[in-house]
């Protein structure tokens, strides 16, 4: 790893201008994707800012009609937490799948987000559950936050402070996780909220996280596992590497919102 | 060169590092406490494992800097003088490693487990060991110890 400066600011502010006047400035936070990038020398940041010590980063508040997620909120604290079991159990789930326990206790969803690495969890439950992303400059739908694999609307300076998700009638994430990072080669998260249905799938698409929308659409028809079928997914767009084919990952995709229908 | 202050197994340690040292480098080499492994390096293996501020984490995945004024515990601080932990106690009595290369980091882990759920199941100890590798054992005499050991913390 090469060296690098390090700040630990104690407010937003402070850590927003850190990240500005730095040369090559990077935010860490949980650092379970950050630091193994740098030890492999794919990146090599002039300066790091860790937001742990910015306090009003950290916490889950409930109003019983959404969930508010701060930043630096690690994927153990959103698994274990008794307002996300009860408002929206499905992202408890998708919290509680992440990886391994060491890496669920300081991996935050503020870093998983921001990533938007094309096979992580998250990024599926922002775009099915309709979350609001909210930055220190201005809020995004999820809709418009994921831009492409590992690209999201956020400027080079701009810091993410909490995830909020209304509450959906009915929502599940089932993954079919590679079994040795437990990374999705396929994850599909479904949500149905009055008589919408809204289907996002990670783990499959060349530019990462996308919505389903033939699926969304028999879905609100029909909110039940039966509706998917005679749906084909094309595996035009989708990844192929060692562990599966864009085929394969086209079939797992109808397996999984199958799945993820009948849980919900 | 920045300074950090930290308490590893009970006792105040201050040093001035490079800001990218890592954790399990700082522990290895700066305080010589060698029970803590470096198997992988990428994150995977749990080797490495630890407890900051009572929650198990990888130390080589995490900055000396991170845990600037945590309580870290390790392999070395778990006996009690002469006394092993049960957990420790455990692994022997149950032959719970071969090799024993990942042993430290498995006992961490465990330890972690236990904290915070007393008589977890046969399947709740296989899915906490996720992070945790071992090339030896095949694993059975491990889940093994860790259900002695929950009969006895
Ligand atoms: C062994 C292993 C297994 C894993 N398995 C899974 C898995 O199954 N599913 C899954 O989804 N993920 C998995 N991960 C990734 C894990 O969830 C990470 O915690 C997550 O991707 C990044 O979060 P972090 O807090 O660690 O961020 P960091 O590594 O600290 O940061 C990641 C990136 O986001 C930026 N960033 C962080 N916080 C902010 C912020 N608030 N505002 C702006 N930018 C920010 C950083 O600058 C950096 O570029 C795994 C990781 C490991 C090591
Ligand atoms: S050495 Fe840390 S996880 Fe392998
Ligand atoms: S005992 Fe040899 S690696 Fe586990």
């Amino acid at each position: 790893m090469y060296d690098f400066n390090y700040y630990k600011p104690g407010s937003l502010a402070d850590a927003a201008s850190a990240l500005a006047g730095a040369e090559d400035g990077k935010i860490v936070a949980g650092g379970m994707t950050l630091i193994p990038t740098m030890k492999q020398r794919l990146a090599q940041p002039s300066d790091l800012i860790d937001l742990a010590a910015v306090g009003d980063l950290k916490g889950i508040s409930s109003d019983g009609s959404s969930v508010t997620i701060g930043a630096m909120t690690t994927h153990a604290e959103v698994a274990g937490s008794s307002d996300v079991q009860l408002v929206i159990p499905a992202l408890a789930a998708v919290a509680e799948g992440i990886g391994d326990p060491q890496v669920r206790n300081c991996g935050t969803i503020g870093g998983s987000v921001a990533n938007n690495d094309p096979a992580a969890d998250y990024p599926a439950a922002c775009l099915a559950l309709n979350a609001t992303i909210v930055t220190n400059k201005g809020e995004y739908s999820a809709d418009d936050f994921f831009t492409g694999m590992f690209d999201t609307a956020l400027d080079e300076d701009e810091i993410l402070t909490a995830v909020k998700f209304p509450k959906p009638d009915k929502a599940a994430y089932m993954k079919f996780p590679n079994p040795a990072s437990r990374y999705a080669m396929v994850g599909v998260c479904v949500a149905q909220t009055g008589g919408a249905a809204r289907v996002a799938v990670t783990g499959a698409g060349q530019d990462g996280v996308f919505r389903a929308s033939e699926m969304e659409a028999a879905l609100a028809s029909n909110f039940a596992p039966e509706a998917l079928d005679g749906i084909s997914v094309s595996a035009d767009d989708l990844n192929s590497d060692i562990h599966a084919s864009a085929e394969y990952r086209a079939h797992l995709i109808g397996v999984m919102a199958k799945r993820a229908v009948a849980a919900a | 060169m920045p300074t950090v202050s930290m308490t590893v197994n009970g006792q105040a340690v201050t040093g001035d590092i490079e800001a990218r040292t890592l954790l399990v480098e700082y522990l290895r080499e700066n305080l010589r406490l060698t029970g803590t492994h470096v198997g992988c390096d990428t994150s995977q293996c749990g080797a490495c494992v630890v407890h900051v501020d009572g929650k198990s984490v990888k130390a080589c995945t995490m900055l000396a800097a991170q845990a600037e004024g945590s309580d870290v515990l390790t392999i070395e601080g778990l006996a009690d003088g002469d006394d092993l932990h049960p957990m420790q106690e455990a692994f022997r009595n149950n032959h719970g490693l071969q090799c024993g290369f990942c042993t430290p980091g498995m006992v961490m882990s465990a330890v972690d487990l236990l904290n915070h759920n007393k008589n977890p199941s046969e399947g709740e100890i296989r899915e906490w060991l996720e992070g945790n590798i071992c090339r030896c054992t095949g694993y059975h005499n491990i889940v093994k110890s860790i259900q002695e050991a929950a009969t006895k913390m």
